[in-house]
């Protein structure tokens, strides 16, 4: 080994030089300059966050994404974590089955996940046509463009994310563990909490990770599936540099959401070792 | 004997799945209707969309780009990342652990902003080409899965192997090659899979990129479905989905999909 230490010499660092030299000019100093822009302007450092925050339009953007990308996140936990549980305890051949079933969306284009949606919900979509000819509606329902729908919409992108980071540690859970719970007196309520809850903390914190930024920051599905009516961060920055060439404000809105996911993300890693000592 | 999973715990994981699996099937039985408009359950049968799809020109060039600029990033990023992976797992001692964290960068960057800053300062501001400006950017979106798969795979590899080919006189490269390589092989192809999908799948970054004349297929499919209502979406999506069909396939065949769900 010495040996081999000694003949390294500088090549470490030229193997990973040519990737580094990339991340760097072609994604940190880009993302650098995006956000410099903000902070240097002639009406002073910070002036355009407080331009952003005076538009009561714009604070409601604000929320309405914070609020999708928390709704999601919910969700694809309340659909993901049964699904994960049974899913790990699945025998051999129906488990690879049912993964497969969760990458094969994954690998699916966002644009068609949209737009299959649209065909459920949209005017003359499946939902409507359902309502219609059992009588429960007299007019077609506007299902598209609502709240509801860029949810329905996200949720559908990422529970397979949700499912994938839970499967993994929930079939680490030695059943043994529940058994061994429950003859100690605990309920299934109470074993839930205390075993199977911190255990599975590390896959619901990367699930819930994932889920959330990439609610926050999605593009397709809320311009599909939102429209004009529901604009969230992603399209709203969109708009700026593309529509308006405001260059300015779509860089604050950039700055924005990295700020937030990078919060989101640092937070979550922090939370996640308080709750699993021995993960972190 | 122990029990299997509660009954409303497989309920709910029936559900999920019909929930993810039904827009999919949607998508194929609009994309056989033979109606002007999206419909399910298909209206008539027909191929027609699927014709309509190939003749749609603005169709036709942008999956050639996509495949195109997916071809290339997925290189160069392997080009980039598979050294930087071997050094990371190899010379662990004698490089700074934050290393592995740059890598992972990408990922953590909306891609979205990425997108952004990359047209407003690579396009717009160093004067870069569409076409190789998508190139890098889609480079860079995928850097992350080439660095972390294949160091995923090097975590299994025994270091002695190749120590023991330079020490009997095999120059490095030529240790790498013939020894390390063939060991890392499964990793190297599920990196290049997982990146040359999500290449040809991106939009964020793409969109502002994407220019004159030169567009991807996704980006071409959201301006067409913002506009048309008609079942030659849905027929490309088909396609788009046998394309990725077919490589899970391949993988599957070659490897095992497990390499992919890891």
């Amino acid at each position: 080994m010495a040996g081999a230490t000694r003949r390294a010499g500088a090549a470490p660092w030229l193997l990973v030089a040519p990737g580094l030299l990339a991340v760097g000019l072609v994604l940190l100093v880009p993302i650098g300059v995006t956000i410099a822009a903000t902070l240097a302007t002639p009406d002073g450092p910070l002036a355009p966050y407080g331009a952003f925050l005076a538009s009561g339009f714009r604070r409601a953007v604000l929320w309405r994404t914070v609020e999708t990308a928390l709704l999601t996140t919910a969700a694809a936990l309340a659909l993901g974590f049964p699904t994960a549980w049974v899913v790990a305890r699945a025998p051999g051949r129906w488990r690879s089955l049912l993964i497969v079933a969760a990458v094969f969306p994954l690998l699916t284009n966002t644009v068609v996940r949209s737009f299959a949606w649209m065909i459920v919900l949209g005017r003359e979509g499946l939902v409507n046509d359902a309502l219609l000819a059992a009588g429960l509606v007299a007019e077609p329902l506007a299902l598209l463009y609502t709240q509801g729908a860029v949810v329905v919409g996200l949720v559908y992108l990422f529970t397979p994310l949700m499912i994938l980071s839970l499967v993994g540690v929930l079939e680490g859970i030695d059943g043994d563990l529940t058994d061994a719970a429950a003859s100690l007196g605990a309920g299934p309520g109470a074993a839930f909490r205390q075993v199977v809850l911190p255990l599975a903390a590390p896959g619901l914190v990367v699930g819930s990770v994932l889920v959330f930024t990439g609610a926050f920051t999605a593009y397709v599905t809320p311009a599909l599936m939102g429209g004009t009516r529901q604009t969230v961060l992603a399209t709203l920055m969109y708009q700026r540099a593309m529509v308006s060439f405001d260059w300015t404000a779509a860089s604050t809105i950039a700055a924005l959401m990295t700020a937030i996911t990078l919060a989101v993300v640092l937070g979550m890693s922090r939370a996640s070792r308080r709750l699993n000592p021995a993960s972190g | 004997m122990r029990r299997g999973p509660h009954p409303a715990l497989i309920a709910v994981a029936a559900l999920t799945y019909l929930f993810l699996v039904g827009p999919i099937v949607i998508v194929v039985g609009a994309a056989f209707s033979d109606t002007t408009f999206l419909t399910f359950p298909p209206q008539g049968l027909t191929t027609r969309w699927f014709a309509n799809a190939w003749e749609t020109t603005a169709f036709r060039s942008t999956f050639l780009t996509s495949l195109q600029v997916a071809t290339l990033a997925t290189t160069l990023t392997l080009l980039l990342g598979v050294p930087a992976a071997y050094a990371l797992a190899r010379h662990r001692a004698r490089l700074p652990p934050v290393l592995a964290t740059v890598f992972v960068l990408p990922i953590l960057v909306p891609e979205i902003v990425f997108g952004f800053s990359m047209l407003r300062s690579v396009s717009v501001g160093a004067g870069v080409p569409v076409f190789p400006a998508l190139v890098l950017g889609h480079t860079l979106l995928v850097l992350p899965y080439a660095v972390r798969v294949t160091a995923a795979s090097l975590a299994a590899f025994d270091f002695a192997a190749e120590e023991a080919a330079i020490s009997l006189g095999a120059p490095p490269l030529r240790a790498f090659v013939l020894v390390v390589l063939p060991n890392i092989r499964g990793g190297v192809i599920a990196a290049f899979v997982l990146a040359f999908i999500t290449s040809l799948n991106d939009v964020s970054v793409s969109l502002f990129l994407t220019g004159p004349g030169i567009s991807t297929l996704p980006i071409q499919l959201l301006a067409y479905v913002e506009q048309f209502f008609d079942p030659t979406v849905a027929a490309v999506s088909v396609l788009l989905m046998a394309l990725t069909v077919a490589v899970m396939a391949v993988v599957e065949r070659t490897l095992g999909l497990s390499l992919l769900a890891r």
